[in-house]
């Protein structure tokens, strides 16, 4: 294992090294460039700017430069909001997306997965259909048309909550936010759930489990929801990541000062160290997800092994 | 005991799902609200390029003069000034008023504020403000160091300024951020980060900043070291930054804003049957740029007929909903011209025809004249536009006119907001969409971005008798001739017609009815220093 | 002693040619199998004959409709629902109804697109990553991090400058000449989505195959010689299956809905025609004055979803190795 654990981090390495060196060449290759204005700007400006930010360096030199900062963990200025470094940035919107993210998350594994066990223990009756067909809301209505119809009627008609949730300072502030958000993800997961739990259930070792005469309970817990979980286990490992970075179009819609916008923005306002900032702060989580994922796999499932080709 | 459990899991939904609580928000005796928007890039006077952080910098600065909720200029920190006879040098006398922190403001923080200015280290991107100033445009261009700027502090009290050309409305622009004084101890010792905090950001105007939170809200409160401090009314005001249309309106309507200006386009007319909403026209004209580059764009019989077969009243009222006046010609109604309270609009009248069967008819012909009779052999030309916001729906609106009435295909593409601009810029276009705001109220703002030499002139047209008037109304001093200059130049513009105006803008905004005596400035500027909320 | 035997006993009873046929079922392959038990499942019939519906319609019914998609009738602006316009018009008098018919072409035509990616890249992709394990494992899952991680925005803004005027080109001149009718916009969606829309697939798949593998049945098909190819087809990817379907079905409207997204950024069907997924997007913010402009749209995606759902759900139960009686 602890050779496993030191290729795996070796590879993570590697893998951040690409995703950084292919977004800063996308990045440059695309048009528009941070000072890209509807009304250009003079050319000693333009010239005076791209000094300040070393843009006038060639593009190697831009990279080797931007590795030097990093590896320092500088993450450099921001081009959009003058005055303000990524780092801090990042480092106030990302406790507030963090938070939405957290509760999200634990929302949506709390409600998804008991609901696909529920959907696969009462196969075809009533429990069956209704959560499916939650479920399947979840997946069809988008993001957008959920949060503004449930900001509209919520907010506007009967005053429960309010519009715009701000910096989460308040449990109410959350509900919007957390119901828009997980939607798909709480859908997704109800679904593999209780559609890997069909499958288990109906293998020989339940069987078994059932005729030595244990509890439904102990049979489900105990020996088919390991088994049965694998897959929402994988799934939960990009969903967290992105959860914990936040959604553009739910911090939009629901005015929340998180991170999640800078994604989008920083493309658009080709804010050229926001843009490298946000991807490798998202990245770094992803990796370690994926990196817990696979280690839960096998603290799930002791016959899961990552070590060792199958050629025997 | 599978229902047991699925009893137990049910309850566990039904917990979490009914896990709300009573919160009830009324805006009644909450400060004023204005939803900015985004986040601002800046603060920072001499930084900004935005309207909203602009609307910010006009409640905490003071400029030598004040904008009134007419429009008029004011004395502000200047408390008078005169004006050599040709009308090329100022000489300002200030009043003695203080910054936020005590101290004294001084003819040398304005001569400090316009020479950072116009220094290209700085990065302004209003630069152009101070380019009648004399030297301006040749420092922003690097041929010259900024302290060759024609402003001098005589004494502390005492500026002097002299300008390149005469210019009309030189007091106007000293009303406008990028001429506000800032304070060089302090940008020297903070840096740029000076804008971000209320312990550094130091100002001389009505309102202090309070708190800065973010992409959430910026606080400002009244201000105890202004020099007219019992003339403001507001004692705070919230600026929020709800960045969504949709969700802006929903928080105007659950009253958790009072003032709202990104009003979503299919929802104005119902909110102006309800009368909730106000719509007041700004400076500004929308149009379709053409590339007279590109056949056969180049040929002016096309650009006019296809000028002359856009129903614009149709597309206000269908396609942009937001009941603006339609654009017979190019500068939008609002500028002074010679005589005292008359328009230029008015006085130099309509260029294109109110009649739109008549132009419809007049197009056919041009078209005919141009060797295209009802569109046949006319290549498929592409219409360009940027995918934010609703130029969709205008230029499917435009396509389908021009194929009805011209019998002539246009293909539709849009592009990112970033590449569109690039690509409109470089001229790798055909037909694009595109709007201009005016920066000052006179109709130069909009008429010289169409000189030869002009970064803006996307249409890449060129006329010599064009530039040759617009260099004059720059140079004289007699409004009279200026006018008359402009409107020849504008004649000639849309004779030629490298642009299609469609319609000129219009400011559309919600108000909490409650709220009196707030304005708006002509070039955008929300003003509440002197609002109440009863 | 001597014992008796009758001979009798010995002759062979006669036989009827097909009884011992009668007596097994069928001799049926897996697939025959899996659409024998789906037919059956009568919510499953429902979603299928939803979907071919739909699929019909947009066909057709843009055929002897009076008006097309583009069509925008002078005096009919933004009016309700009628008997002329059932899912009324938009702000420029253009027919709803027809724009969704059309729609759908676009729409299903993503979901297509984006289920094969998942059904094939996805699939083999995880499988051969979690078969083989180790080392090439490792390496294959770092590449669909690095896919995950790289913003989508920019490599779409790219293809979008870069790709546009060769697929163009491509139309004009080459046999691809016959695609012409789907727009070099189309293409750039179906791109990004083989680009990135197997990426959730082949992590399930490879977790599933990685817990499967050391099961009993893997050990006694390569006790009996099966090959790798064998195995994974055979075997491993059977016995997923379940959330293989959920991934693909829920992969349906996650592509029409970025479809949605990507036309923000000027990458999506060139108006006037319009997907689903832009039409719902238009109308969101204007649901309160004109709510049968969302409704519309979005009652067609909802309704499509529930279809793929059920469709999905039988398949799962049809071809569910162990429902094999």
């Amino acid at each position: 294992m602890g050779r496993y654990i030191i290729h795996r981090l070796v590879s993570m390495m590697l893998t951040l090294f690409f995703i950084i060196t292919i977004t800063f060449l996308l990045m440059h290759a695309i048009p528009g460039g941070p000072f890209t204005r509807e009304r250009p700007l003079p050319e000693a400006i333009i010239k005076a700017l791209n000094e300040k930010y070393h843009l006038d360096d060639p593009i190697w030199k831009q990279y080797l430069d931007y590795w030097k900062d990093i590896l320092r963990g500088d993450l450099g200025p921001s081009f959009q909001l003058a005055n303000r470094t990524v780092n801090e940035l990042i480092a106030d919107g990302f406790p507030i997306t963090a938070r939405l993210g957290i509760v999200s998350i634990i929302f949506t594994v709390l409600v998804g997965v008991p609901m696909g066990i529920i959907s696969a223990l009462r196969q075809g009756k009533w429990e069956d259909y209704t959560t499916m067909f939650i479920a399947t809301l979840g997946v069809t209505i988008p993001s957008f048309v959920l949060a503004t119809i449930v900001i509209y009627l919520l907010g506007v008609v009967f005053k429960i909550f309010p519009v715009s949730s701000g910096s989460l300072t308040r449990p109410v502030q959350y509900v919007l936010p957390v119901i828009a958000l997980s939607g798909y993800s709480l859908s997704f997961i109800a679904r593999l759930m209780r559609s890997s739990m069909l499958d288990v259930i109906r293998q020989d070792y339940i069987r078994t489990a059932r005729a030595k005469g244990l509890t439904e309970f102990k049979v489900i817990y105990k020996h088919a929801l390991k088994n049965a979980i694998i897959p929402v286990i994988t799934y939960l490992g990009p969903l967290a990541a992105g959860l914990l970075t936040g959604s553009f179009v739910i911090e939009k819609l629901f005015s929340i000062p998180g991170m999640g916008e800078y994604f989008v923005n920083s493309v658009g306002n080709r804010d050229y160290t926001m843009i490298m900032g946000s991807t490798i702060f998202y990245s770094v989580i992803l990796v370690v997800m994926n990196f817990i994922v696979d280690i839960i796999y096998v603290i799930v499932d002791p016959r899961i092994k990552l070590i060792g080709t199958k050629e025997g | 005991m599978t229902k047991k459990i699925s009893i137990l899991l049910v309850c566990m939904l039904l917990v979490v799902t009914l896990f709300t609580a009573c919160s009830s928000s009324s805006s009644d005796n909450k400060p004023i609200t204005y939803n900015m928007g985004a986040n601002p890039k800046t603060l920072d006077p001499q930084l900004n390029n935005a309207v909203e952080a602009g609307s910010v910098i006009v409640h905490c600065f003071e400029g030598l003069t004040r904008k009134d909720q007419n429009g008029q200029i004011q004395p502000g920190i200047a408390k008078e000034w005169k004006m050599n006879e040709d009308g090329t040098k100022f000489t300002f006398y200030l009043r003695d008023a203080k910054w936020s922190d005590g101290k004294p403001v001084t003819a040398h923080d304005f001569v400090y504020a316009w020479r950072r200015a116009v220094d290209p280290a700085t990065g302004a991107e209003y630069a152009y403000q101070l380019w009648y100033i004399k030297n301006g445009q040749a420092i922003t261009e690097g041929k010259m160091s900024p302290e060759e700027l024609g402003v001098k502090a005589i004494d502390d009290k005492t500026l002097e300024v002299e300008l390149e050309a005469p210019c009309s409305y030189f007091l106007q622009l000293t009303a406008f951020p990028t001429l506000f004084p800032v304070r060089q101890d302090i940008i020297e010792k903070y840096g740029e980060e000076w804008a971000n905090k209320p312990e550094t950001y130091i100002t001389n105007g009505p309102m202090v900043l309070a708190e800065y939170s973010l992409n959430d809200k910026i606080v400002l409160k009244k201000s105890d070291t202004y020099w007219n401090k019992d003339a403001i009314k507001a004692k705070e005001l919230v600026f929020t930054m709800i960045d969504d249309p949709a969700s802006e309106l929903s928080a105007f309507e659950a009253g958790e804003i009072d003032f709202a200006d990104a009003v979503p386009a299919e929802e104005i007319p119902r909110l102006k049957e309800e009368g909730k909403v106000t719509i007041k026209p700004s400076l500004g004209t929308y149009f379709f740029c053409l590339n007279v580059e590109k056949p056969p764009l180049n040929d002016v019989r096309v650009r006019k007929a296809l000028a002359l077969a856009i129903d614009r009243q149709y597309i206000i009222d269908n396609a942009a909903k937001n009941f603006a006046l339609p654009a017979y010609a190019w500068v939008p109604p609002g500028m002074p011209d010679a005589e005292k309270g008359s328009d230029f609009r008015e006085v130099g009248g309509n260029y294109i025809g109110e009649d739109y069967q008549k132009n419809v008819e007049e197009a056919r012909k041009l078209l005919a004249e141009a060797g295209y009779p009802n569109g046949q052999g006319f290549p498929e030309l592409t219409l360009l536009y940027n995918s934010e916001g609703g130029h969709k729906t205008i230029a499917e609106a435009v396509q389908e006119m021009w194929k009805n009435n011209l019998g002539i295909n246009v293909k539709l593409d849009s592009q990112e907001w970033a590449v569109f601009q690039e690509t409109r810029t470089q001229g790798n276009y055909e037909i694009a969409r595109h709007g201009w705001l005016g920066d000052y109220v006179d109709p130069m703002t909009m008429l010289d971005m169409w000189h030869s030499k002009s970064g803006q002139n996307d249409a890449r047209w060129k006329n010599s008798e064009y530039d040759r008037l617009i260099e004059l109304a720059k140079k004289s001093g007699d409004q009279k001739k200026r006018m008359e200059a402009m409107h020849k130049a504008e004649k000639i513009l849309m004779t030629e017609m490298p642009i299609i105006p469609v319609y000129y803008y219009t400011d559309v905004y919600l108000i909490n009815p409650k709220i009196k005596g707030f304005y708006y400035d002509p070039l955008g500027f929300k003003v509440f220093l002197y609002a109440t909320k009863e | 002693m001597q014992v008796q035997i009758d001979p009798s006993l010995f002759e062979p009873i006669e036989v009827e040619a097909d009884v011992a046929g009668e007596i097994v079922r069928p001799s049926l392959t897996y697939w025959q199998d899996a659409w024998k038990r789906f037919k059956k499942n009568k919510p499953a019939m429902i979603g299928l004959v939803t979907i071919a519906i739909i699929i019909l319609s947009a066909i057709f019914v843009p055929m002897f409709w009076p008006y097309d998609y583009a069509t925008q009738i002078r005096g009919h602006e933004s009016q309700g629902p009628s008997w002329q316009h059932p899912f009324g018009t938009d702000s420029l008098g253009r027919d709803l109804f027809i724009r969704v018919m059309y729609g759908a072409r676009i729409s299903l035509s993503i979901g297509l697109v984006a289920s094969l990616i998942n059904l094939t890249i996805g699939v083999l992709y995880g499988g051969v990553s979690g078969y083989i394990g180790g080392r090439v494992d490792n390496i294959m899952m770092r590449i669909v991090d690095i896919l995950y991680g790289v913003p989508l925005l920019l490599y779409v803004i790219l293809f979008q400058v870069v790709l546009e005027k060769p697929i163009e080109q491509a139309f004009e001149t080459t046999f691809l000449r016959v695609f012409k009718g789907i727009g070099s916009d189309l293409i750039l969606i179906y791109i990004v989505l083989g680009l990135v829309y197997w990426l959730d697939m082949a992590r399930i798949v490879r977790g599933q195959v990685l817990s499967l593998k050391n099961q009993e049945f893997v050990l006694a098909a390569k006790a009996q010689g099966a090959g790798t190819w064998r195995i994974i087809w055979k075997h491993l990817i059977p016995n997923a299956i379940g959330p293989i379907i959920v991934t693909v079905t829920l992969a349906i409207p996650s592509a029409i809905f970025t479809e949605a997204f990507l036309s923000f950024i000027g990458i999506g069907v060139s108006a006037p025609m319009a997907s689903w997924g832009t039409l719902a997007s238009d109308a969101y913010r204007g649901f309160r004055s004109y709510p049968y402009l969302l409704f519309f749209p979005a009652a067609f995606i909802c309704i499509t979803m529930i279809a793929f759902n059920l469709i999905g759900d039988g398949l799962r139960d049809a071809l569910d190795p162990h429902m094999r009686k």
